[in-house]
């Protein structure tokens, strides 16, 4: 028993170490970016063309196909890199700062997206573009975390320190995940309860739901692709003086 | 596990739960100044603040549409299915608006009872369907099956 | 197809949501890939440098 963990852990830590997480990357890029266009394809031509206007809200509901998506990852963008800050923090695994870190910038384009598509939605259904109710404050604090974590890696020099200083803000601000998620529940806001999370049944018609789902495994995969890019840059970076990125780049043709 | 590293871990369960402690004491201490708006009982039970605008949400009443000839004015009442207050407002209305649909609106209290919004934003559900499922949906309920 | 495009009346919230959505989306994974060809560039700069420095 004890033998097999430790089997598990050396595959682990073989699978953490930079050089084979590079290459891994780097073999499994064309795949995400096939799938990850395979899936836009289907969800794009699914959600504006298959699928029936609303009852209520006509076309302008086809927006929630890149909008719920958007928020959907702004948040699970955060949840993993809280998660990995906690990991960085405890047992210090570079693969796991470098994961947060590469994070930031693809979850803060999520939450802009929501934000700004949320904003063009409202505009013809609510009346207006902005509301200071307790889901859209809620988002746009997400937003803040998320260049807060960004400047405040930037500004210290030190790699592991800035990786650090960044776990704890990121620690910080995760109390924030439940309060977006919740906010239509605690409190009154202008912005429409959840359709999908709820215990009970989805209230949306199969054929919207179908495309909305597609949308939201492109945006994974969109994610995906976008991290592990960021990922292997991070770890070319930070690894830039060990013999294994000498040999790498003094193979390729100058 | 290290000691040290449980200790690391330990350290940083304290922080997120210190952090969640904080927000749930000042959020729980905001309460009502989060909620967007006041319901009808709210303002009829004179909870909502007098001489200030607020915002008011609800319901339209069936049949409680008045729209005045020529020009933009239009009444309604608001209710929370317990208790109804009486809108008046001059303008555009966004696209939802129609009786039964959820509003807020923003304005304030006259001493006549009625409320002269300034601004009245729809509040849509959470249920997304094809136009021809809500006909046959209420077909059937008008039919008495279920 | 004009009716495609012109989504019930509300093409103007649909549209720039769709396009600001793409423009973003793309921008998130080119950016990388120009970083990653730039960043080896100038380590292979580096290498080469020392190259010579070591050989002198």
């Amino acid at each position: 028993m004890s033998n097999n963990s430790a089997n598990w852990l050396t595959r682990f830590h073989r699978l953490g170490s930079p050089p084979s997480f590079y290459h891994l990357a780097g073999a499994l890029l064309p795949w995400v970016a096939l799938l990850c266009i395979g899936l836009f394809a289907a969800g794009l031509y699914g959600g504006l063309v298959l699928a029936p206007a609303d009852y209520q809200q006509g076309e302008s509901y086809r927006i929630i196909y890149i909008h719920v998506p958007s928020a959907w990852m702004s948040m699970f963008v955060y949840a993993v890199m809280a998660a990995s800050s906690a990991i960085s923090l405890i047992w210090r695994m570079k693969l796991a700062e470098a994961v947060a870190r590469a994070s930031a910038p693809v979850g803060a384009t999520y939450t802009f997206l929501a934000l700004v598509t949320g904003s063009l939605w409202g505009k013809p259904m609510w009346g207006t573009w902005w509301v200071w109710d307790a889901r859209l404050t809620s988002e746009l604090v997400l937003l803040f975390l998320y260049l807060g974590y960004m400047a405040l890696v930037a500004a210290i020099d030190d790699r592991r320190t800035a990786s650090r200083a960044g776990a704890v803000l990121a620690l910080v601000g995760v109390v924030n995940l439940p309060i977006i998620h919740f906010s239509v529940e605690w409190w009154n806001t202008l912005h429409q309860g959840p359709t999908l999370t709820k215990f009970d049944q989805p209230s949306i018609a199969l054929n919207m739901l179908i495309p909305l789902l597609l949308m939201a495994g492109a945006f994974k995969f969109h994610y995906l692709y976008a991290l592990l890019a960021r990922v292997r840059i991070e770890i070319l970076d930070s690894e830039r003086r060990t013999a294994w990125v000498n040999a790498l780049v003094s193979q390729r043709p100058s | 596990m290290k000691p040290r590293r449980r200790q690391r871990l330990l350290l940083v369960s304290l922080l997120v739960a210190g952090v969640a402690v904080a927000a749930g004491l000042a959020l729980l201490a905001l309460q009502e100044n989060i909620n967007l708006f006041f319901s009808p009982s709210q303002v009829v039970a004179g909870e909502a603040p007098a001489n200030t605008p607020f915002r008011l949400g609800g319901m339209v009443v069936d049949g409680s549409v008045r729209r005045s000839d020529g020009s933009l004015e239009i009444q309604f009442d608001l209710t929370d299915t317990a208790k109804s207050v009486t809108v008046a407002y001059t303008g555009i209305l966004p696209d939802l608006f129609r009786e039964g649909q959820g509003i807020v609106a923003q304005g304030s209290l006259g001493t006549d009872g009625i409320f002269n919004a300034t601004q009245v934003l729809a509040k849509h559900d959470e249920t997304y369907m094809p136009p021809e499922v809500t006909e046959a949906l209420e077909k059937a309920k008008a039919m008495g099956v279920q | 197809m004009t009716e495609f495009f012109q989504m019930g009346g509300y093409a103007m919230y649909v549209w720039p949501a769709y396009a600001i959505t793409a423009a973003a989306l793309i921008i998130t994974v080119i950016s990388p890939l120009r970083r990653r060809l730039r960043m080896l560039r100038e380590l292979s700069a580096i290498a080469a440098q020392r190259d010579i420095h070591r050989s002198e």
